[in-house]
């Protein structure tokens, strides 16, 4: 026989179109694992949200909870009157004659069989509906009407209208699954488009559900409704012998915002294609959310968008494209006269407004982190082959388009207008570059800044806000991280490996610090910032190096070297170190480490005792002893030169000449000796390994 | 709307839009008010609403509120910005069941027919923080424009709204703007008339535009207004003190001047922030010092007659 199915529809006011999808999700999750936990496992479950509601089906789900069989331990034969009592109601038995006698090693006690059979499907999802509704995990949600002002109102995203909620096995008549939550009864009815089709629709099961609405101009699925929107607007564009300009971001939006797209095209007047394309389309975008197209030849804007409406029109969508049209004339007048505007005022001379600009309480004002990172982008500058006087004066007008009206209007061109206005006032090619890309990487995908000026900017300001927000205690923690202070590490860590610059950064962080100390006098942690600072450094980088496949191990045991603040060094010693490390010689160099370590840890603690001067000489007894401390010495002095020489492979290909050694002493001569002074002896003689492989890494910190 | 003559109708004429929408909310139900006699930042701030959202009894009102945003002052040369403007403002409280409906009606009685039409419902959070208010609802668009707020009241003057309003805000000359096809404020046809008879917008307001920019932006007497400030502020908190009818507290008999005091300290903050004297810093706090009136004046509100008391 067919197992039964649940179709759940709770319809709405609009839900915010950013709300939908994890709406779905939620749904879905709360739903199912309810049946689950009630012992009603079912085969599949979908969820689907449109701007005024939210859908589930469930498939397969018993009609039955199955009867459940519980054992009860009780009190033992002949306890007290009282125990006994307690028992025989907590198990809901009339008297003891029901109860079971059982053995154990301490005599007999009594088991109570209790069974409890099972409950219909349905009166159980009629008891779970009304919870998850009241329960609903919305980001935001509101009363309303009338019965607002009573205590437990409901409470949802907007004004909830109607649930529909059915179940049965999809060759019957479904049963109405019966329950009320604050006045709204579940029922068969849902409703179609607002406007194409809002009259009543009686639905039954899930297919039959979603036919309904599609012929009362309701896409039911958001991916569909995505894919209409996609192929409509590719279309098109094509026709026009345009190409859209793709937008995944605003695609998913605009099908929140629609149950029936309907795509259209407008146009505006070409004379707005005097501006900078991106601000035509941030216009476009964030305020009527539509798409821009562009020539695919030049692969510039043209003078055309397309819109995405709810409405299938009576005039075929005149009005509508007329409508917009005018809006989107509008707006455009507006950025192209924010433009003209901004290109009047030199960036230089929006400075002084920075004075009175606050960029962290604590860290003073705009205008003095502009001074710090101009100081500090010239202090750099030498260090990363970048023209001292360029890289001041890019740090100088780098953050000048903030005070510009096309970037108080559209934030996400900050960057890219300071270049488009430093080159229209005639600056090097280079500072203006470094006005857009000093921002970069601004996330994992975005490029790194490969001009030295836009580096040594970049670099400037990155570390000038992590040492500000380090020195005044604001660090991220969890997944809190407000000033994005992550992402900043990260951005220095990939324009130095990228770029490959021999850049010590503890002596970054402290030109940073002398910068910030010049105006600034109650910063806490001054002396311990670099260390901490470059800790947290360590901790991104072994992320980044884990994503690309790295072990995280081997990135902590050259960190604990003293002095590993170059990281393109860092990088390739942890390179050196996990080629070695897959070859025989480093698998066996790493055991006999670690046994060397581990009888120096136990035997260190039985004595009380450390082990860390260096041996004598005249107390090694046999060959191996001598073999061991001679090649240690050695290979101490050779893969120091190797180190010396960054070049670590040979270092590595050096610390190999241990093994044998290592080997054959492990393998021939005993530790703990009888004669004290010489088993003192050859535990330093362990210790020097340990010592030994500290010119390439820690080996401590090495797993496995 | 046939049996209008053309100067009436709204798609030809500002007033004409105005009286339509009176019409039709009266013919809702509505009390059809005037605007409120004191400067107010947006028809939000009419007592009217303010206050009768707060408590339980119904009330069901509609009124035209000219708005003064110093700040939005553009000498009278951007087509869209103003710093004097009308909203038309509706509260139903409770919020009725079929409140979306009644809206889309009302867009069509001002010639607005849904199905040429895309009129979208898009997420917007509303928050007063001067009056301690926030609510849940949507920008209403029409082909791409907004035309309306619509928003439940969940919280007014720090109070839970018991029961939630539902409130209506038409931007007219946007709205009108967009009814007569008119790229420029300036240009609406006031009247409904032609020729010679006609008024526009400009006629009316593009002087007062040009000489209130002035005074927000250069000449307003800041000092005098931060005395003013000072003075509404301590009126109101005087008013308040003084109408309580006892000793308890049961009843207060002088919130609504208490609250005019309130509303003037907020629009000569609104002055003075235009004027620029206010810095960045100071800026909250007088933010809070005018929610602060807000909040005294509603705890009041919920202690008088219309409120809910006795």
């Amino acid at each position: 026989m067919l197992m039964p199915d649940l179709l759940f529809e709770l319809f709405s006011e609009e839900i915010p179109a950013r709300m939908q999808a994890r709406a779905a999700e939620d749904l879905k999750k709360m739903v199912t694992d309810r049946l689950v936990d009630a012992g009603l496992v079912y085969e599949g479950a979908r969820a689907f949200a449109t701007p005024r509601r939210l859908a589930l089906t469930v498939q397969g789900i018993p009609a039955r909870q199955p009867d459940l069989k519980e054992e009860k331990k009780g009190p033992r034969v002949g306890a007290p009157e009282n125990a006994i009592a307690g028992f025989l109601k907590s198990a809901g038995l009339k008297s003891l004659d029901e109860a079971r006698v059982e053995k154990d090693k301490k005599g007999d006690f009594y088991v109570a069989l209790i069974e409890k059979p099972g409950r219909d499907a349905i009166d159980v999802i009629a008891d779970m509906l009304p919870v998850i509704v009241r329960t609903f995990p919305w980001p935001k949600s509101m009363r309303w009407g009338e019965r607002s002002e009573r205590p437990g109102a409901l409470s949802w995203v907007r004004p909830l209208h109607a649930m529909v909620a059915t179940f049965g096995p999809e060759t019957e008549e479904p049963t109405l699954v019966h329950f009320a939550v604050d006045g709204i009864e579940s029922g068969f009815v849902t409703y179609g488009h607002r406007f194409l089709a809002p009259d009543p629709i009686s639905v039954r099961h899930f297919d039959d559900y979603v036919a309904k609405l599609e012929k009362a101009k309701v896409v039911l699925d958001a991916e569909r409704r995505r894919e209409i929107i996609r192929t409509d607007a590719k279309n098109l564009a094509f026709a026009q012998g345009y190409e859209l300009v793709e937008d995944e971001g605003l695609l998913a939006e605009v099908a929140g915002l629609v149950e029936w797209p309907v795509v259209l095209v407008g146009s505006f007047d070409e004379a707005f294609l005097q501006i900078p394309g991106e601000v035509i389309q941030a216009t476009i975008r964030n305020n009527q959310k539509c798409f821009v197209l562009r020539d695919p030849q030049t692969a510039k804007l043209v003078n055309k968008f397309v819109l995405v409406s709810n409405m299938e029109a009576k005039d075929g969508g005149r009005a509508i494209v007329a409508g917009n049209e005018r809006v989107i004339r509008a707006r455009l007048s507006d950025a192209k006269f924010f433009y003209a505007t901004d290109l009047k005022t030199r960036l230089e001379d929006r400075l002084h407004k920075f004075k009175d600009i606050v960029f962290h309480e604590k860290l003073g004002t705009q205008a003095a982190r502009i001074e710090r990172i101009e100081q500090l982008a010239s202090e750099l500058a030498p260090l990363v082959g970048a023209d001292v006087d360029k890289a001041k004066r890019a740090a100088r007008l780098a953050k000048a388009d903030l005070l510009t009206e096309v970037v108080g209007e559209f934030p996400e061109v900050q960057g890219l207008m300071g270049r488009y206005y430093a080159q229209a006032q005639g600056e090097d090619e280079a500072v203006a570059h470094a006005c857009e890309d000093h921002y970069k990487p601004k996330g994992p995908d975005d490029l790194v800044p490969s001009d030295s000026v836009s580096i040594a900017v970049a670099l400037a300001d990155k570390i000038d806000t992590l040492v500000g927000f380090w020195s005044i205690d604001e660090k991220p923690t969890g997944s809190k991280d407000p000033y994005a202070l992550r992402r900043a590490a990260l951005g220095v860590i990939r324009i130095v490996l990228d770029n490959n610059l021999r850049l010590p950064l503890v002596a970054a962080f402290r030109r940073a610090i002398d910068g910030l100390l010049s105006t600034h006098s109650a910063l806490i942690n001054v002396d311990r910032l670099p260390a901490e600072l470059l800790a947290f450094f360590a901790d991104r980088l072994k992320v980044q190096l884990r994503e690309q496949g790295a072990r995280h191990d081997l990135v902590d045991a050259v960190f604990s070297l003293e002095g590993q603040d170059d990281l393109v060094l860092v990088v390739r010693r942890v390179a050196a170190l996990g080629k070695f490390l897959d070859t025989d010689d480093g698998r066996n160099l790493l055991a006999g480490f670690k046994r060397a370590a581990n009888i120096l840890r136990i035997e260190e603690k039985k004595d009380s005792a450390s082990y860390d001067s260096a041996p004598d000489e005249a107390l090694y007894q046999l060959a191996e002893e001598k073999a061991l401390a001679r090649a240690m010495t050695e290979v101490k002095a050779e893969a120091g030169r190797a180190v010396a020489d960054e070049d670590y492979e040979s270092a590595m290909r050096t610390m190999a000449k241990l093994r044998p050694h290592v080997d054959a002493f492990f393998d021939k001569v005993t530790v703990n000796a009888e004669d004290r002074a010489l088993r003192a002896n050859r535990l330093k003689l362990l210790n020097e390994i340990r010592a030994a492989t500290r010119a390439v890494a820690d080996f401590s910190r090495i797993e496995g | 709307m046939s049996e209008l003559p053309p100067y009436m109708r709204p798609e030809r004429s500002f007033q004409g839009l105005i009286l339509a929408l009176q019409r039709f909310w009266a013919d809702h139900g509505c009390v059809i008010l005037q605007s409120y006699d004191m400067e107010v930042g947006a028809g939000t701030f009419h007592p009217a609403t303010t206050l009768r959202a707060l408590g339980p009894r119904p009330w069901n009102a509609a009124y035209v509120q000219p708005s003064r945003r110093p700040k939005d002052g553009r000498y009278g040369e951007n087509p869209n910005r103003l710093q004097h403007y009308y909203q038309f403002q509706v509260i139903l409280k409770p919020s009725p069941p079929d409140i979306q409906q009644l809206y889309l009606s009302s867009l069509y009685a001002i010639g607005i027919d849904p199905e040429i039409h895309d009129i979208r419902f898009v997420e917007d959070d509303w928050e007063s923080p001067t009056l301690g208010a926030w609510g849940l609802g949507w920008e209403c668009w029409c082909d791409g424009m907004e035309v309306s707020q619509f928003t439940y009241f969940q919280q007014v003057a720090g109070f839970e709204c018991a029961p939630v309003a539902g409130e209506l805000t038409y931007g007219l000359e946007r709205l009108a703007m967009y009814v007569q096809g008119v790229d420029n404020v300036y240009n609406l046809n006031f009247n409904g008339r032609e020729d010679n008879r006609k008024v526009t917008y400009g006629d009316v307001f593009l002087q007062a535009e040009q000489e209130y920019s002035r005074h927000n932006f250069e000449h307003s007497d800041y000092e005098m207004l931060f005395k003013q400030f000072s003075m509404a502020e301590e009126a109101c908190r005087k008013y308040l003190v003084d109408g309580w009818a006892d000793k308890e507290k049961s009843r207060h008999l002088m919130v609504l001047p208490a609250y005019d005091q309130c509303i003037k300290a907020s629009h000569v903050f609104n002055l003075l922030d235009a004027r620029g004297v206010i810095s960045v810093t100071e800026r909250q706090s007088y933010i809070l010092r005018v929610r602060e009136l807000a909040k005294a004046c509603g705890e009041a509100w919920l202690k008088t007659q219309a409120g809910g008391q006795g």
